[in-house]
């Protein structure tokens, strides 16, 4: 009897363990699903066939050596990629759902939603607070008070706030490399985007400033996905959930960031990590 | 033999030459058009009446008209100028249509003010049935211009870093909204200064408008309606100015004073003219200054007179 009790005890352990962890894989809602992605610039085969899912509420690293797709990628995914003229898609991209590719679906919309951090900082020559204030004011927004409040909000999300609180109408260009770069991240925040696309946010900036964005993108996880390209392993390593490893335009190897760079599968993949080549 | 030192200070001597070549040959034509045309200043000349006949005329009325002929040839010009420009800029795809239409503008840049004035003649003066007018001149100059605000323009445009306008469509802006809330202003100081240099050049365009905007005015009273030939600002009313004027008193002036008020009326023109060049320089300085700290790279400026 007391076995039998035994066995039914242990059988809703399983039960209940294999609930939970099917609960938390669902937890785990897809926010950008790649799918058979090919591109050409002109005759240029520049991504082959890549499909990946990207998680919410995570920190997905894009690396791999120069040349090999990843600032294409990330542009794709918020369309940016079509600013260049002889640019060619295949396949779909899902985010939350909806191919991004469809006819009907508006760009404009998409960037609000998927926000974009550049290599180079690029805030706009106005002051600081119309840089920030730029994105609402562009989707409608009047009042002055949301405005005042928006501004605020972003500049704090962005760790700048301190800084800059007192001289919010100077000219944005005579703030220091790191700090412009963490306006436009502002800049990025105040049409409270879902994603946050980076494109090697920190290659053009120094340690110090580097260390600080980096513990923003920790920060801003809770409430952001963040897609991050960078061609310093290290960084990738430290603060990324999930790395996706690009070499001429596939994606070789896409797993748990430890597990990429402890126990690859893929001997490219190793060779690159440790840096036999690129 | 010359060793290569001595040959560089040689030819550094000749470009210092040079430049001051151009300096002395400026100073010298302003220097001789001043001297002849000395007075100029004359207030009552400067506001007087003209005279067909008699000595003592003065260039009030035309000096007006070339001041209302240069703004209503802005009002035209600038925004097709612009569009023009922003055109070139952002929305022409490289191809045939687009090589076509470089040629026309750049067809258009050539074109001899003369023959653009004998075109305004026959058109805007002959077909409509209009007579001369200062839309008729407006019109003529227009043409001659065009091309000039267009580079201008587009040129202010492309100097806009590309990293900018990324940042504003990947906030979500529209490209329209990019052009007027970020290209625009940012390109306004180079559009300014090209626009003042252009009025420089329309305030003493002579051949285009003799044939369209005429040589006579009549004489003006604001009283009258506007409608009427003799209110100053009917646009459909003939109107000399003052570069038309100065041809005229040259060619046939039969007044006894007719070489020295052309000479003052031409001093008149190239202070004119200078005036206008160094309030550009100087309406450049400020609003570049606007851009405090400003990073951005200011591209050397050729020194176009195009």
């Amino acid at each position: 009897m007391i076995e039998l009790k035994e066995k039914k005890q242990e059988k809703e352990k399983v039960l209940s363990m294999n609930t939970e962890q099917s609960i938390e894989k669902q937890e785990k809602k897809l926010v950008y699903d790649t799918r058979n992605l090919n591109l050409w610039y002109g005759d240029n085969h520049a991504l082959k066939d890549i499909n990946l899912p990207v998680n919410e509420n995570e920190v997905t690293a894009i690396i791999g050596p120069s040349g090999c797709g990843k600032s294409t990628y990330i542009k794709v995914l918020n369309r940016m990629i079509e600013l260049v003229p002889s640019v060619k898609t295949t396949g779909e991209i899902l985010y939350r759902g909806n191919n991004i590719f469809d006819k009907s679906y508006q760009v404009e919309e998409l960037r609000k939603k998927v926000g974009m951090v550049f290599q180079k900082p690029n805030p706009f020559p106005k002051s600081i607070y119309e840089n920030v204030a730029y994105g609402p004011k562009i989707h409608g927004v009047r009042n002055k008070a949301q405005l005042d409040e928006i501004v605020e909000k972003s500049l704090r999300g962005a760790a700048i706030w301190d800084e800059v609180k007192d001289r919010l109408h100077q000219n944005a260009y005579g703030l220091s490399g790191g700090q412009q770069q963490r306006i436009c991240l502002a800049r990025c925040l105040a049409v409270s985007p879902d994603v946050i696309l980076m494109d090697e946010p920190t290659s053009a900036l120094d340690p110090i400033s580097t260390l600080k964005v980096e513990e923003l993108v920790q920060e801003l996880k809770e409430k952001f996905s963040i897609i991050i390209v960078t061609h310093n392993m290290q960084q990738a390593a430290r603060i990324s959930d999930k790395t996706a490893f690009f070499l001429s335009g596939e994606v070789i190897e896409f797993d748990d960031t430890d597990k990429i760079f402890s126990t690859p599968k893929d001997k490219r993949t190793e060779d690159y990590i440790t840096g036999r080549f690129g | 033999m010359m060793n290569s030192r001595t040959v560089n200070k040689i030819w550094t001597g000749v470009f210092y030459a040079i430049a001051l070549f151009v300096v002395l040959l400026l100073g010298f034509l302003v220097y001789e058009i001043l001297k002849s045309g000395w007075g100029f200043w004359d207030l009552s000349f400067l506001t007087g009446e003209s005279s067909n006949t008699e000595a003592g005329g003065g260039i009030g009325y035309q000096l007006f008209n070339s001041f209302y002929m240069l703004v209503i040839t802005l009002i035209i010009s600038v925004p097709l100028g612009l569009g023009a420009g922003i055109y070139l800029a952002e929305y022409a795809k490289p191809g045939k249509l687009l090589s076509f239409i470089r040629l026309c503008i750049d067809t258009m840049a050539s074109l001899p003010s003369i023959v653009v004035g004998l075109f305004g003649l026959l058109v805007f003066v002959t077909a409509t049935g209009w007579g001369y007018t200062i839309i008729g001149g407006a019109l003529a100059i227009t043409i001659l211009n065009l091309p000039n605000l267009a580079r201008v323009s587009e040129g202010a445009i492309l100097d806009v870093p590309d990293s900018v306008k990324e940042a504003s469509l990947g906030v979500g802006a529209t490209k329209w909204q990019t052009i007027v809330k970020i290209v625009l202003p940012t390109a306004l100081p180079q559009i300014i200064t090209g626009i003042i240099l252009a009025a420089g050049r329309i305030f003493g365009e002579a051949a285009a408008l003799i044939y369209t905007a005429g040589l006579t005015t009549p004489i003006l009273n604001t009283a009258a309606d506007l409608s009427s030939p003799v209110n100053p600002f009917n646009i459909f009313r003939p109107a000399e100015t003052l570069a038309v004027h100065i041809w005229k008193l040259n060619s046939e002036g039969i007044v006894p004073d007719a070489q020295a008020i052309a000479t003052k009326a031409a001093a008149v023109l190239i202070i004119m003219v200078l005036i206008f060049n160094i309030l550009a320089r100087f309406v450049a300085k400020i609003l570049q200054k606007r851009f405090e700290g400003g990073k951005m790279k200011r591209k050397k400026q050729p020194q176009t007179a195009a």
